[in-house]
């Protein structure tokens, strides 16, 4: 599959909820530990750019998005 | 990469007159050099001062800067570390001790189920502002009560001692007293949060302070937190409402804008965390040396971070000086980035979109009841920047 994936680090996820508010319909936080939980892996295309920019914004880097390789399967 | 380094002496004690919105010209001026100026501590200790976003962006994410209260290198005397539970000054594995336990109960989640009720406070303060009109100072009408009273909630102070508790913290932080009256309310206010764990504990009741006495953390701990939830939560919100309601008044096509379109709420909150930055300037020290844009900052030196200049940085926001409502200003630095982001900022977004909201509201016809210039402003030296009142009037009906 060509559409890139997400993944989260919840020992680096400080819990500001960056990310759950850039993007709600990609990210929650756990409402035990307020931590960073994932809805999606490979968010579909609408919810993308949102995604993106949750990970620029993510103040302790705990999420990233991975491209999928160019010529890879 | 530049050879002859700006250098800047002190912090600026002062704003430019009749631009009480934006950072001192000293300060906009350095980042116009670049983004990383020579410094020196009021100790007369050699350090740095950042200003350009990218900069002080990075040095936020970079573990090899330290928050510590105890390696802080500003003062001719050893600073002590910061006392149990005050995590803001301190580093890992401390800081995560004590802010995982904190984090679920400040989810986005959470702090929206709390609108209603945030909702229902501000329309006491309203209310009691409307029948007291048609005039009224902001500050003590509106922009104080509701984050204190949001405060008390959350460490579940019970009803009976709301008033004094106000009065309390409303003298230590931001009040103009004597350094003796300051230290009483202080004490008095330590005193008080001691007592109110050690009642939790033996009673819990429904709120965050009751939740977190089932943890690991001691009862001096827990002092600590419910300490730095206040310091940090009440007068940084408190003066976003009232600076913020300034800035509005004197920006009436963006005040129109707002009033016409609520989907405009939320943008503008960021906008105007962005424009006011009201936590101006927090402070890193290197734990190793450093290469930042050519310069080595030396181990054990520390940094100064000027939040509000990077958040007027031409090079990440258009038009910085312009408050904008309609902008993306996602990305600012009001809130800090790296590990010691803002704990309470959801929250303080909910008080702030369901406060500007219903303010603007109640009052069709708001406006400053003195000339602009008349206004008083915090002296710069003050760590939140704010009005120190803010006399409106209005129509009444
Ligand atoms: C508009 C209002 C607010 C502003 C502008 C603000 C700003 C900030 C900033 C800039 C920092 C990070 C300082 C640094 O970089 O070292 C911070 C940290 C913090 N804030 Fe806020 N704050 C606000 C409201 C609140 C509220 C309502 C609460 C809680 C009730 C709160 C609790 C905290 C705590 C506990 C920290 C320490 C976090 C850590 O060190 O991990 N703040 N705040
Ligand atoms: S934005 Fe980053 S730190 Fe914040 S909750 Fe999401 S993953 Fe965690």
């Amino acid at each position: 599959m060509s559409a890139p994936r997400l993944s989260a680090d919840r020992e680096r996820c400080i819990g500001a909820g960056m990310c759950a508010m850039t993007a709600p319909d990609v990210f929650d936080q756990d409402p035990d530990d307020g931590l960073v939980l994932l809805l999606h892996t490979e968010p579909p295309a609408a919810h993308r750019a949102a995604a993106r920019m949750a990970v620029g914004v993510c103040p302790s880097g705990a999420i990233a998005f991975h491209e999928p390789e160019p010529g890879g399967s | 990469m530049s050879d002859s380094l700006h250098t800047v002496t002190a912090l600026p004690t002062e704003r430019r007159t009749g631009c009480p919105f934006d950072p001192p010209a000293e300060l906009l001026d350095a980042r116009r050099h670049g983004p990383l100026s020579g410094f020196t501590h009021p100790g007369g200790k050699p350090g740095w001062l950042i200003t350009g976003y990218d900069m002080v962006r990075s040095v936020l994410a970079d573990p090899r800067f330290s928050s510590r209260k105890d390696l802080m290198n500003v003062v001719d005397f050893q600073l002590p570390p910061a006392p149990p539970g005050e995590f803001l000054l301190m580093d890992e594995p401390e800081h995560s001790r004590y802010r995982k336990p904190l984090v679920g109960k400040f989810t986005v989640r959470r702090m929206r189920m709390l609108t209603e009720r945030i909702e229902q406070i501000t329309a006491d303060c309203l209310d009691a502002m409307e029948a007291a009109g048609p005039s009224a100072d902001l500050v003590t009408a509106f922009a104080k009560p509701i984050p204190t009273i949001v405060i008390c909630e959350i460490l579940g102070v019970p009803y009976a001692d709301r008033a004094s508790f106000q009065e309390q913290i409303d003298t230590f932080m931001g009040g103009e007293v004597s350094d003796e009256e300051l230290i009483a309310a202080y004490t008095a206010t330590q005193e008080y949060l001691a007592q109110l764990v050690a009642a939790k504990r033996a009673h819990p009741t429904d709120d965050v302070l009751s939740e977190l006495t089932d943890s690991d953390l001691t009862d001096e701990e827990l002092r600590g937190i419910s300490l730095i939830l206040l310091a940090a939560g009440f007068d940084t919100t408190a003066n976003m409402l009232s600076l913020g309601t300034f800035a509005l008044l004197q920006n009436p096509d963006q005040l129109a804008a707002l009033r016409a379109d609520p989907a405009l709420t939320d943008g503008a909150v960021e906008e105007l965390l962005r424009y006011l930055s009201v936590a101006k300037t927090f402070h890193r020290t290197a734990l190793e040396d450093v290469e930042l844009d050519g310069h080595t900052i030396k181990a054990g030196t520390t940094v100064v971070l000027s939040y509000n200049t990077a958040n007027r940085d031409p090079d990440r926001f258009a038009d910085p000086h312009t408050l904008d409502l309609g902008r993306q200003a996602t990305g600012h630095l009001a809130f800090s980035h790296g590990i010691h982001q803002c704990l309470g900022q959801q929250l303080a977004r909910v008080e702030m979109r369901v406060a500007f909201r219903a303010l603007i509201d109640r009052f069709p016809t708001l406006r400053l009841a003195v000339p602009a210039a008349e206004v008083r402003l915090r002296p710069e030296t003050a760590d939140i920047f704010g009005v120190k009142s803010l006399p409106v009037t209005w129509d009444a009906k």
